[in-house]
């Protein structure tokens, strides 16, 4: 028996135990990944404006058209603003707790845990809380926030929040840089750590001052680090939805792409929208992340 | 080797095994007491989930197993006002041709969409079968009729056209009593806003998209909305321009939108607000015990008139059940429909809902206070459909004017409204 199993497993080339090991998960992305993104550009590109016929191709007609309608243009304004207000107000967070912590302030571990701890929540749970926080009444009917700046006296930074017809989306943004900042620093840090001690000391000899040490030496290391949060926050904020459900629903004030995806598909009863508007947040999505890869790969090459 | 070979065909064999009896399982609850019948389960879906609406459901569903003992009922609702997740997820399982056996929908258009996919039954045996065209309104039968065919049941029926108002309120502002056109309501409101209270309470979009039905209506009149929802329907009419902009007049009265009804009829019932146009489930929220309702006394510490410009018309919408194609429990869907149906059925489930029956041969002992007012009104008026409620409007319009008027809140701009609403209903198909 033993030297019936020697045998088999010479004739066995030596990749073929891994391949099988790793089939099991390359079959389940090529359908439910590949295959999904396959079919949906498939109804996109076909003219299924109802469930109940078949569709035809009609070539990219809908990601065409679907520029002239006012809620889609506005729906990406709205997502062009929350992925500025989000991604750069994370990244700028995030880094400041790491550069505070990196100092060596007692207790980290402990303030570390604090500022993570809004990542373990999901975007749900955040968007309910933030909804209560972020009300818009003033005045005198003031909750959460601005009742809190009224009860300081700073009546004046009462304002609407996410029902600002101009900043709404701004506000929106908000909980969304509460929640990941700590993950961002968490990165930052880590990154800050990667920095050897003998290299600021080196800088320190040959006369840098303390900024100088950041600037020239310990920034340039943190490119990588930057670059990654970039893109987790960047694709995150593409296709927000949960979040933006949660805190005001499915209103025009607040709509994103994902947003009106949804509402074509399940209250307009348009598959082939719902499609092309998947199709545009996979794509705007593949700008961020394919050329991360990319390069990733290349860097990976060359060491 | 062989022994290996008979321990895994062992282990193969009682997966399987185990499998089978969790399958067997979900068909039948299987219960030992009736004489070793098993009694068949009857999966109801709705989104009746909320104070009140649950315990109509409760009600109904006690009558049901009481006629029925082989059957028993499944309650599949899924929560959310006005059955936005229920829909979506009822969608899906339609889409997958698994359907539950019957499922509650607004009756009139917003059914249209199934039914053009050929995912109901026409209910016009069940119709013949119990006389059911006698016992409901002909104007009702007449709306949630498609091609000559009926495919739903109306359990109850709801007003949409409903203005609340706060009586201490409009006094303290000098307003005698409730508007009674579109100018006096915007009088009223313009005197409450000197006093410094809300004049019209508002809640998240869809609210403001039912204030725009029943300004349409208050401002077109009966006829001339009905014929909106026809083929020859011109929605680029002057009058249509006229009702946008005392739309846009009344929405600048309007508060800071709330987050849903509830928190905006609120501001009314707690002398925030003056007005509030909202449908009469809030009846039910205003006077029914804390934990669920606000506890209130109608008349004192609010009032209700039809909306401006609208008396004698009732805008009407109903939930109603269906019989899906390929429901797995046909027979028992069809029992349950029948206790739907039933005056017994409607009687229980009503009172509780804060609704009133579609059938007119209800026990009016059993109605009080407001739903003795409407159950006189749904006698006596004539009959407007919904926009909102699904009556009037399949679900891609519904969506397209839900669009424009979530735009026009945006820009504030009549002409683009009003040609985003000549588009919609060019393109609703319906």
């Amino acid at each position: 028996m033993t030297a019936k199993t020697a045998s088999v497993r010479a004739r066995m080339p030596r990749w073929l135990p891994g391949l099988l090991l790793v089939s099991p998960s390359i079959v389940a992305i090529a359908v439910f990944v590949y295959g999904m993104l396959g079919w949906n550009f498939k109804v996109a590109l076909s003219d299924q404006h109802d469930e109940v016929s078949e569709g035809s191709f009609v070539g990219l007609e809908n990601f065409i058209n679907i520029w002239q309608e006012t809620r889609w243009i506005l729906s990406v304004q709205h997502a062009i603003v929350f992925t500025v207000v989000f991604v750069g107000g994370a990244l700028v967070l995030g880094w400041f707790l790491a550069f505070l912590m990196e100092k060596g302030i007692k207790g980290e571990g402990g303030f570390r845990a604090i500022y993570l701890f809004p990542m373990a929540i999901s975007f749900i749970a955040t968007g309910v809380v933030w909804r209560w926080l972020m009300n818009s009444a003033t005045g005198e009917r003031a909750v959460g926030l601005n009742a809190l700046f009224r009860f300081l006296g700073l009546d004046f930074l009462q304002w609407q929040w996410f029902r600002d017809p101009d900043w709404g989306m701004a506000a929106m943004a908000i909980p969304a840089i509460w929640q990941m900042s700590g993950y961002v620093m968490a990165l930052f840090l880590a990154g800050f750590r990667g920095v050897p001690e003998e290299l600021r000391e080196a800088a320190r000899v040959d006369g840098c001052n303390e900024w100088q040490v950041y600037r020239w030496v310990i920034l340039p290391h943190l490119r990588p680090v930057t670059l990654a949060a970039l893109i987790i926050l960047g694709h995150i904020s593409l296709k927000v939805f949960d979040l933006i459900v949660s805190v005001s629903g499915k209103q025009i004030i607040t709509d994103v792409p994902a947003i009106f995806m949804w509402t074509a598909v399940y209250d307009a009863h348009d598959p082939a929208k719902g499609a092309t508007i998947a199709g545009y947040i996979v794509l705007s999505v593949a700008i961020f992340v394919v050329p991360y890869l990319i390069w990733n790969a290349r860097r990976e090459k060359r060491k | 080797m062989r022994r290996r070979w008979i321990t895994a065909a062992a282990i193969g064999l009682a997966g399987m095994l185990a499998l089978a009896a969790c399958g067997g399982g979900g068909d039948s609850s299987g219960d030992g007491g009736q004489g070793g019948a098993a009694r068949k389960r009857v999966e109801v879906f709705s989104w009746w989930t909320g104070p009140g609406e649950a315990d109509g459901l409760k009600a109904m569903r006690q009558i049901f197993e009481r006629q029925n003992p082989n059957y028993t009922f499944f309650d599949a609702a899924v929560a959310g006002g006005s059955g936005d997740q229920a829909r979506a997820l009822l969608a899906s399982k339609l889409q997958a041709n698994q359907p539950p056996d019957t499922f509650q929908g607004h009756a009139g258009a917003e059914l249209q969409g199934y039914i053009k996919a050929g995912k109901l039954e026409p209910l016009d045996f069940l119709y013949d079968e119990l006389k059911l065209r006698e016992v409901f309104p002909e104007q009702l039968v007449e709306q949630i009729t498609v091609d000559d065919h009926i495919y739903s049941v109306p359990v109850n029926i709801h007003r949409s056209n409903v203005l609340w108002y706060n009586p201490g309120v409009l006094k303290e502002a000098g307003v005698s009593g409730p508007p009674k056109t579109i100018e006096e309501f915007i009088g009223a409101l313009e005197k409450v806003k000197q006093t410094g209270k809300i004049p019209l309470s508002i809640g998240s979009q869809w609210t403001q998209v039912h204030l725009l039905e029943s300004v349409l209506l208050g401002t077109l009149g009966t006829e001339r909305y009905n014929a909106l929802w026809t083929a020859s329907a011109d929605w680029s009419s002057s009058d249509i321009t006229k009702a946008l902009e005392n739309f846009k007049t009344i929405m600048s009265y309007a508060g800071t939108p709330q987050e849903d009804w509830q928190p905006a009829a609120k501001q009314v019932a707690d002398g925030e607000a003056a007005f509030n146009v909202m449908g009469d489930w809030v009846y039910g929220y205003f006077v029914n015990p804390p934990d669920g309702g606000l506890g209130k006394t109608a008349k004192q510490d609010f009032d209700w008139a039809p909306a401006p410009g609208t008396d004698g018309t009732f805008m009407w919408l109903s939930d109603s059940f269906t019989l899906p194609k390929g429901a797995p429990n046909r027979d028992g869907a069809i029992a349950w429909l029948k206790v739907a149906a039933s005056k017994e059925g409607q009687d229980a489930f009503n009172p509780l809902k804060g609704s009133i029956p579609a059938r007119k041969d209800a026990d009016k002992s059993l109605y009080k206070d407001y739903l003795a007012y409407s159950l006189e009104q749904w006698a006596s008026n004539r009959l407007a459909g919904s926009i909102q409620h699904g009556v009037v409007a399949n679900d891609a319009w519904r969506s397209a004017i839900n669009d424009a008027v979530g735009l026009f809140l945006q820009d504030q701009d009549v002409a683009k409204l009003q040609q985003a609403l000549v588009d919609a209903a060019k393109n609703s198909g319906q």
